[in-house]
């Protein structure tokens, strides 16, 4: 359909004739797969799993934080709320003149996309549990005092919540990969995306899209299968099921 | 039925459990700062051991006097004295059995059960030895590894009861425990209760709104009225023990029901005027 669409030069509304046809994105993977593909992806998924190891520690830390106490919701809050609606893009001055390497800034823009659905999920869970009456009535009414209620209730009752976070959080930090590596000098799949836009070169900037999305789609389902895995209490059965 | 009656010997003997309700009045301040009294000038004491039913239409507070005792509510005006204790705080020397399914979904039956042992730091060992004797009382040993979904509501409840008593409450606490399982379990349930009384002996306050049921457990009934909540009449029900379902049949049985239904009704009928 992509291609005949293409081949006809369809032109209402949507406009295919300058866009790459599948032949020619094909044709460019081949060659960008028998160039050694393999630098491009691994500083790419380097620079996403560092950007969200940081994101999801600190999102969740300070998630909890805020969730339980007002003082820290009070203090936090009203600055971070400041800085989620700032896209990636706009981050990409302060990043080269915030960090010493451009791998640095890389990092941090992905953690930028990362950061926030960890950390909203985070307080909304805790939220929500520590106001689960029953719940933490049932920890009151065994003994337990805040530190057991925070672990054995809290955080359990929390961690759907965080849970998908994470696997949203995922899924952001591969979103933010090609601005981020606006700042690349020479590999990553963002990179060659973006280069081959600045150079008019289309077929691997379809590519480079399609090879995004589809790592992205397999962290985001890696994270949702060991978030899972941490819950075996969790049985999700579905409306048809 | 038969997985329940495993074995009957008491576990525990217990030798305190009194409970004294001094003047308690519970009032909330609403939105528009309305003063709301939802119970009123309340006393009543409950001997060590004995198994009181608080029975009343809703509305009349018997939850927020259960609450006030577990120190989940403070009380606005009066106190309580569990052993001679003033209550200030939720704790462990009060067992509550909640209405609805209250185990902890991220943990098995048998780590539901421990929860209170572990709390307590007892070793492993011995917290293994009891939650496995607790949970062979009641017929769950089998299910202890599994999770509070995979259960049926009778199951649940069973679970609930054991993890409050292996504390060795002064008192065990229960707000219609019963109230959201069909009659057949619910009869189960009754019966394996009473029996676990009668081997624990522990003082047992239960809320209810079930007249049957109230005249079934209890040896005493207090029956609180509507508007701001109060006791209305103090019931002693005299049956003999053991107590059996079947019992709910008899003439006696019958004759006590009818005696608490015509107090209940006049306080339904008040609360259902405003």
């Amino acid at each position: 359909m992509w291609q005949f669409l293409c081949a006809i030069q369809f032109q209402f509304f949507i406009n295919f004739n300058f866009l790459p046809t599948p032949i020619e994105v094909v044709k460019a993977s081949w060659e960008f797969f028998h160039d050694d593909p393999w630098v491009h992806f691994q500083s790419s998924i380097l620079r996403v799993l560092l950007g969200y190891a940081i994101a999801s520690f600190l999102g969740i830390i300070l998630g909890i934080l805020i969730g339980a106490w007002q003082k820290v919701d009070d203090f936090l809050s009203p600055p971070l709320e400041l800085l989620r609606p700032i896209p990636a893009v706009a981050w990409i001055p302060l990043a080269i003149l915030m960090f010493p390497t451009a791998e640095a800034g890389m990092i941090f823009i992905t953690f930028v996309g990362g950061f926030f659905p960890v950390l909203i999920s985070t307080i909304k869970g805790v939220e929500s549990t520590i106001n689960d009456t029953v719940l933490v009535r049932v920890g009151q009414c065994l003994g337990a005092k805040s530190w057991h209620i925070f672990k054995d209730i809290v955080i359990p009752g929390a961690l759907p919540s965080i849970a998908s976070g994470l696997v949203i959080g995922m899924g952001n930090a591969w979103f933010c990969l090609v601005t981020a590596e606006i700042l690349a000098g020479r590999y990553g799949v963002g990179y060659i995306t973006w280069e081959s836009y600045v150079t008019s070169n289309y077929p691997p900037i379809v590519m480079g899209i399609l090879l995004i999305g589809l790592m992205g789609a397999l962290s985001s389902w890696a994270v949702s299968r060991l978030t899972s895995a941490l819950m075996p209490w969790r049985s999700i059965k579905k409306q048809d099921t | 039925m038969q997985e329940i009656a495993v074995e009957s010997q008491p576990l525990t003997q217990l030798t305190y459990g009194l409970v004294e309700v001094q003047d308690l009045s519970v009032c909330f301040t609403d939105k528009s700062q309305n003063i709301n009294t939802v119970v009123d000038k309340i006393n009543f004491t409950v001997e060590p051991g004995s198994f009181v039913c608080l029975l009343g239409p809703s509305g009349c507070g018997k939850s927020t006097v259960l609450n006030t005792i577990a120190g989940f509510i403070k009380p606005t005006k009066g106190k309580i004295l569990v052993d001679e204790q003033a209550v200030t705080k939720p704790g462990a020397d009060r067992g509550f059995v909640f209405q609805q399914y209250s185990l902890l979904p991220w943990k098995t039956v048998f780590q539901n059960v421990e929860f209170g042992l572990r709390i307590k730091g007892i070793a492993k060992a011995k917290r293994q030895e009891l939650v496995a004797e607790y949970l062979n009382r009641v017929g769950l040993y089998n299910r202890r590894d599994s999770f509070p979904h995979q259960l049926s509501g009778g199951m649940k409840q069973r679970a609930s009861i054991v993890r409050a008593l292996i504390n060795s409450p002064s008192v065990l606490l229960m707000d219609e425990p019963f109230s959201a399982l069909d009659a057949q379990t619910r009869h189960m349930m009754q019966e394996l209760l009473m029996e676990i009384w009668q081997d624990f002996k522990t003082t047992v306050i239960f809320v209810t709104h079930d007249i049957e049921e109230a005249v079934l457990l209890g040896d005493r009934i207090l029956v609180m009225g509507v508007n701001p909540g109060h006791i209305k009449e103090d019931i002693a029900i005299d049956l003999k023990r053991p107590r059996h379902i079947d019992d709910t049949l008899t003439p006696e049985f019958i004759q006590i029901s009818r005696q608490v239904l015509a107090t209940i009704r006049e306080e339904t009928l008040k609360s259902m005027e405003c």
